[in-house]
């Protein structure tokens, strides 16, 4: 009982803060929308992905929804960081909690955030950027968000819980999210790659989940449905053991 | 049986040892003071009992448990006011007592009425719905504390609770502690460099230096051991010989034409005193303090002004 209080304390906090701080949900939209209104009509006059039935805007907005994500969930997952600068962290473990229940309330608490932010995305998406939903559709693209949530937040706090400042950040932006995003095949169709670039997309999870987002929203498939679920699912369960292990390790 | 107890706790940072066999034995009811400067191992002997970090050697108990292998059973026996803030700017106090109370096992049904409870012990109720961003160093100083008895541990640690603190609002803070003793029947244990707060504060003190224990015993007992009022006088060419042959004059230091002597009984000899030393410029005699007891121990003085520095240095500046 007292480790399932614990873990509503810590989503708890989590959403309350999210939602006090309006700016964050703002900043969190702004850079998507560059991404599709900007970018999207700019590269999408000269390019055309009419191969795939679609046009560029609407091709990328998949990939925009898990580059949000991606985002969002690694530096939410930093951001423990801070939690280390301050004693907070400390009052956490100190509480007779166990370590993979901090764990998870964390993971909870991000995700969370994260469903909001997408959610606006999707009606965004609905409304200007010619995505179609289904009952169907909809419901596998939050399943493949949620996934992705999950995933990519253990992914953050089991880097966070390693660093003890925040001087890192910039490095694992160049290090591990760009790399992520660029070679997930975002931006651009990845059957035409040459085989070199191809296999690190193939190695890449994150192009599992921007496929499987394609493949539902715009019926447009690379990898197949199965094994893109297959492969977030192993990589949610991984991370989300990593995380753990890692939060049990984790020193003060 | 003493509710705290280490024996040769020893913690290593590399080739740093910040605690060094250390053997305390704390009573249940006691408040029990850690009392040395900076890096003195205050802090890390704190985080080893409350289970924060583990020992590199040696062992220690909290209230019955063994703080490693019985971890969470100790967890469940503390509070833990620590020395930096560890509140969400972004709730308000009444939120963050909240987060606690589930955090910390408290029953459902209870929350409120505890919540209340501490608020009206530490004068916040007025406050409580505001957001912390708008609280004073004193008063977030005061909600940790109410939050630290919450889940009415047996023994709550206090690190350096009054650290930064206006000299008025550090004695609201130890009115407060005392408060909780008497009230709340808590064991304390509490880290500070500030003499005065050891002095006014702490049933018993350890004297730490360099992760040993150089004295340890009530304040007044250790005051006593100096064995007499201390007397500073300035003068020109004293007659330094002739003072140290006096029976009742102990410790007499020279440095520049002050002498510093610890005398017995200051108030009858101190005549007799000043007409060995000759032609005398000032006089200063006063009651011995705690830190002239660290001086005599150590041989070097306290660095009070050398803190950790205000609330955003440790913002900004990492200690780790």
């Amino acid at each position: 009982m007292r480790e399932l209080n614990g873990l509503y304390a810590l989503w708890y906090r989590e959403f309350k803060v999210f939602l006090r701080e309006p700016s964050r949900l703002v900043a969190s939209l702004v850079q998507p929308l560059m991404w599709l209104v900007i970018y999207g009509t700019g590269l999408g006059s000269i390019v055309s992905v009419s191969s795939t039935g679609t046009n560029y805007q609407t091709f990328i907005f998949p990939g925009i929804l898990a580059m949000t994500v991606l985002f969002g969930s690694l530096f939410f997952g930093l951001y423990i960081i801070m939690d280390k600068r301050v004693d907070f962290l400390k009052e956490v473990l100190v509480s007779p909690l166990n370590r993979s229940t901090i764990f998870f309330g964390k993971v909870l608490g991000g995700s969370t955030d994260g469903i909001i932010q997408v959610t606006m995305l999707l009606i965004l998406g609905a409304l200007f950027f010619g995505i179609h939903f289904t009952w169907y559709s909809l419901l596998l693209s939050v399943l493949v968000i949620i996934l992705m949530l999950v995933s990519i937040t253990s992914l953050g706090l089991t880097i966070g819980a390693s660093m003890s400042s925040p001087e890192g950040f910039g490095l694992i932006s160049s290090f591990v999210i760009f790399p992520l995003f660029f070679l997930s095949g975002a931006l651009f169709p990845v059957d035409k790659l040459p085989s070199w670039l191809h296999v690190f997309v193939s190695v890449n999870p994150i192009s599992y989940a921007v496929d499987a987002l394609r493949t539902v929203m715009l019926g447009i498939s690379g990898f197949g449905i199965l094994l893109d679920l297959t492969v977030l699912i192993a990589f949610a369960l991984a991370m989300v053991i990593i995380g753990t292990l890692a939060f049990r390790r984790m020193k003060i | 049986m003493p509710i705290i107890e280490t024996k040769k706790l020893t913690k290593k940072f590399d080739k740093l040892t910040a605690v060094n066999k250390l053997d305390l034995s704390i009573n249940e009811g006691e408040i029990f003071g850690l009392l040395g400067p900076n890096g003195a191992g205050k802090t890390t002997t704190l985080s080893m009992l409350a289970t924060l970090i583990p020992p590199t050697d040696g062992t220690a108990s909290v209230n019955g448990f063994d703080v490693k292998k019985e971890s969470s059973k100790v967890r469940s026996s503390i509070g833990f006011v620590f020395q930096d803030p560890s509140s969400d700017d972004l709730l308000t106090g009444r939120e963050n007592l909240y987060l606690h109370a589930l955090m910390y096992g408290v029953e459902m049904k209870n929350i409120d009425k505890k919540m209340d409870q501490v608020l009206k012990l530490v004068d916040l109720t007025d406050r409580q719905h505001e957001r912390m961003k708008k609280y004073s160093g004193g008063m977030r100083r005061r909600l940790e504390l109410a939050r630290g008895l919450l889940h009415e541990p047996k023994i709550l640690f206090l690190d350096e609770p009054t650290l930064g603190l206006d000299p008025q609002t550090r004695e609201h803070i130890w009115s407060y502690i005392k408060k909780l003793t008497t009230e709340k029947k808590v064991t304390i244990i509490l880290t500070t460099h500030y003499m005065e707060e050891a002095d006014r504060l702490c049933d018993r003190l350890a004297i730490i230096d360099h992760g040993k224990v150089v004295a340890l015993d009530t304040p007044t007992k250790l005051k006593k051991s100096l064995g007499g009022d201390v007397v500073t006088i300035k003068a020109k060419n004293p007659d330094i010989t002739g003072v140290k042959k006096l029976s009742y004059v102990k410790n007499v230091k020279h440095d520049d034409g002050t002498i510093t002597l610890t005398v017995d009984n200051a108030g009858s000899h101190l005549q007799e005193i000043l007409k060995i030393v000759g032609c005398v410029e000032m006089v200063e005699m006063r009651s011995p303090t705690l830190h002239d007891v660290f001086i005599k121990l150590t041989g070097k003085t306290m660095r009070e002004g050398e803190g950790e520095g205000g609330y955003f240095e440790r913002m900004i500046h990492s200690r780790k």
